[in-house]
């Protein structure tokens, strides 16, 4: 349990530095929301009533108090552009990104586990020899050329899949589920490739350590001994890698979304940057770095789950 | 290839089966932008005019399609002799979509509201001549103004001036409350606008009973969003290079036009030595503006020699007076005593800035001015250049209707003093007779063409592209709109 309350602890200081660091990076980067959104023909006059009406005449130290008392509360303030609460603009986001991300990675753990097992249990051989090339072929390839791709075949030729976009959940289970289906497996092959590699690799040590050659000498089968003693021990790697892509495919899909202009959380920062959205910006990197920060929590207990070494 | 034609043909008959039966009254328009909000009296996004111009918010008056003015929610109006009353005769039975009645009071608020000292309407100057809004009863309005004036019914059509409610006009931004012959339905944000026929219009009931706006800014992704189907029109189609691909297609019809848009490479007129007037002609004379139209619009564009519109009746073509002559140009810069010069060259994101920007750094080079280009966002570019006029040159396309008055602006981020020409734009707002008019617009546009106050390149032209059978988008974009009052399906 002790374990747990420390993770937790660097947790709750993580998050503390984060909002300081964000807040500081994002305001000094050059920009008025202000004169951004009322363009040439706007009066100096117009821009600083505008500004007034945004609260961005306050000192900073006054607007960072604000947000981080705001959020403390789920208050994550209004944004400049669209003039709607950042909360309810990034559960929308989020309803899409979330999906999507646990989506691929499914199909990244569906696809990378069989090929790694495969893979280290025949090492050298065809079967080897094949996922491993076809993991080069899958880290190489750019998810968004691929992502083309199968919009050239299954949207534009076969018309199985729309192109891009998401028509919301309320829309039905099955539209939505397809909206998200090229993106994520667009987004998962790369990643299923890098997953595939790390399992094999890992497998692979695991397999040459002293337990599994007395475990065989014990008169386990070899398939055995992978499943029973190998697995378990390969997996913190595999886990790390896995808490890993969760947060990028989170937070790194918008090359994609953009790909599929799917209203993401990737696209609400992009778009919000340009304008200088300042207020979306922040909280939505901040939900960011929450969410890595709670996935690496996770992992931290799923490594105390497969390694009782570091409970104490 | 026999895999395209037989999906093709599928292609084909699936819509011979589906106009068979009846026309389709929904569309699907793709934008390269989301709107930020869709108030347009709150904000300058032209992605909010081309959701809500015509469509959901009405005006007074409004810009028909060839960019003339004509009558919106006032059925006609009338000047007083002086030149300073404007009365507005209003249509009857006019609602909003909340089912307020619209009368004379609403002109009233929406007026005061926008030229209000808190106000932040992006084009405040529209309203800056309006003295009182008097209202004489329901349906008529009087408009007093400071100064006599023949803008009024012009400035009047804009987007910035439309006609909104006191009960709906503090959350337009979100839910936009206005006249017009759609309403909004719903905004999926980062995705898309819904908005459906209004039943109760005042006016001719349009064909659509449903539109939507989907916003896709990748080029890629617009160009399959239309092959696959899923988009019905771009009236704005993100990449030049892809139209005549559109063209030689036989589901799509290409949809050519000119904008407002005034691309010029400006130049900072205070800053040594572009403030001298041989050194800005030396840079027009060592552009070649045929060269960035095909390099970097893929020959859609218009050649310009002034700040103006050559599809407007009063233009003045003087192209040739800043013709392409480098051996002029380096001359000029020979007299003008210069050599060794680098000039900075700041680009907005826009393809026509960072493409045409290269063509036109090789171009001045052949001179013998160099250049450095620096590729900035919107929000760098407001900040540094417009804002705070550090910069030598730059490209941007201006994109409001008649704006050449900018060259009156003496702290404008290009930085033109020249009092005889702000005398010229002063009469210009106070006098009403046409011809005389025509001629003060003809010395305005000489005058910035002969003090070379920026090089001109090019009239940005429209590139949009439709399936067949969609008619009645608008080809040329007088102002900045998707107006969707008389888009039908052909049946």
């Amino acid at each position: 349990m002790s374990y747990a309350l420390r993770r937790l602890t660097s947790l709750l200081v993580t998050l503390v530095v984060a909002s300081v660091v964000v807040f500081v990076v994002v305001e000094v980067v050059p920009g008025d929301p202000a004169s951004y959104m009322l363009g040439l023909n706007a009066s100096p006059d117009t821009v600083q009533a505008l500004r007034t009406e945004l609260g961005l005449d306050q000192t900073g130290v006054a607007r960072w108090f604000d947000w981080v008392s705001g959020m403390l509360v789920g208050d994550f303030g209004v944004s400049y552009t669209y003039r709607t609460d950042v909360a309810s603009m990034v559960v929308d986001r989020i309803a899409v990104s979330v999906p999507l991300a646990l989506l691929a990675l499914m199909l990244a753990v569906l696809i990378a586990f069989p090929a790694g097992l495969v893979a280290a249990s025949r090492r050298g051989g065809v079967a080897d020899t094949g996922v491993m090339g076809f993991t080069q072929i899958g880290i190489a390839i750019p998810n968004f050329w691929f992502a083309m791709l199968l919009v050239l075949v299954f949207s534009v030729h076969l018309r199985w899949f729309p192109s891009g976009g998401f028509p919301g959940w309320e829309a039905g289970l099955w539209p939505a589920l397809k909206a998200l289906t090229l993106p994520a497996i667009a987004l998962a092959l790369p990643q299923a490739a890098i997953l595939a590699r790390v399992l094999r690799s890992s497998l692979l040590d695991t397999l040459g350590e002293d337990y599994i050659r007395t475990a065989r000498a014990k008169g386990l089968s070899s398939r055995a001994a992978l499943w029973k003693h190998a697995l378990r021990n390969a997996m913190i790697p595999v886990l790390t890698i896995v808490g890993l892509q969760f947060s990028f495919l989170l937070a790194g899909a918008i090359i994609i979304e953009n790909v599929f202009y799917l209203p993401g959380l990737g696209r609400l920062v992009f778009q919000a940057i340009t304008s200088r959205d300042l207020v979306v910006v922040e909280s939505v990197v901040m939900l960011l770095v929450f969410a890595v920060v709670l996935v690496t929590y996770l992992v931290d207990l799923a490594y105390a789950w497969v390694d009782p070494r570091l409970r104490r | 290839m026999s895999f395209r034609r037989h999906t093709l043909f599928w292609a084909l008959l699936a819509a011979g089966v589906s106009s068979a039966f009846a026309a389709r009254t929904d569309v699907t328009i793709g934008m390269v932008l989301e709107p930020p909000n869709l108030d347009p009296t709150g904000g300058a996004a032209a992605a909010i005019d081309e959701v809500v111009y015509a469509n959901v918010f009405e005006g007074l008056t409004r810009f028909g399609p060839d960019g003339s003015v004509l009558p919106g929610l006032a059925e006609s109006w009338t000047v007083s002799d002086d030149g300073m009353t404007y009365t507005f005769a209003l249509h009857s039975g006019v609602a909003f979509h909340d089912g307020e009645a619209f009368t004379a009071d609403d002109v009233a608020f929406s007026l005061d509201r926008a030229r209000a000292d808190d106000s932040t309407n992006a084009q405040k100057a529209l309203f800056a001549n309006i003295d009182t809004v008097e209202v004489i009863d329901d349906t008529t309005v009087n408009i007093h103004l400071l100064e006599p004036s023949g803008n009024l019914p012009f400035n009047l059509a804009w987007g910035d001036a439309v006609m909104v409610d006191a009960a709906s006009a503090d959350s337009l931004a979100t839910a936009p409350v206005g006249t017009g012959p759609f309403r909004f339905e719903r905004w999926v944000q980062g995705d898309r606008v819904e908005i459906v026929r209004n039943d109760n219009y005042w006016g001719e009931p349009v064909a659509l009973e449903k539109a939507s706006f989907r916003f896709i800014s990748e080029p890629t992704a617009a160009f399959s969003a239309m092959m696959a189907g899923d988009v019905d029109a771009f009236p704005n189609f993100p990449a030049p290079e892809n139209i005549p691909q559109f063209e030689a297609d036989p589901r799509f019809n290409a949809i050519v036009g000119s904008t407002e848009g005034e691309t010029i490479l400006a130049m900072n007129n205070a800053s040594p030595p572009l403030d001298n007037v041989l050194v800005r002609r030396a840079i027009a004379h060592a552009i070649d503006r045929s060269a960035i139209i095909d390099g970097a619009m893929f020959g859609f564009g218009t050649p310009i020699g002034t700040h103006f519109a050559p599809h407007h009746p009063d233009y003045v073509d003087l192209t040739e007076d800043s013709a392409f002559d480098p051996e002029a140009a380096k001359a000029l810069l020979e007299e003008a005593g210069v050599e060794e010069l680098t000039l900075s060259l700041k680009l907005p994101p826009p393809s026509y800035a960072r493409r045409g920007g290269e063509i036109i750094a090789s171009q001045l080079r052949e001179v013998g001015i160099n250049t450095d280009i620096e590729n900035l966002e919107w929000a760098q570019w407001l900040e540094q250049v417009f804002k705070g006029k550090d910069f030598d040159l730059t490209i941007v396309s201006h994109t409001e209707p008649m704006d050449i008055g900018i060259y009156a602006r003496p702290d404008y981020y290009f930085q033109y003093d020249n009092p005889v020409f702000q005398a010229i734009i002063e009469k210009l707002a106070t006098e009403t007779d046409a011809a005389d008019r025509s001629t003060l617009l003809n010395a305005a546009q000489e005058m910035i063409a002969g003090d070379q106050v920026n090089a001109y390149l090019f009239q940005l032209a429209k590139t949009g592209v439709a399936s067949v059978g969609l008619t009645g988008l608008w080809a040329n974009s007088p102002t900045q709109a998707n107006d969707l009052t008389g888009v039908s399906w052909e049946e």
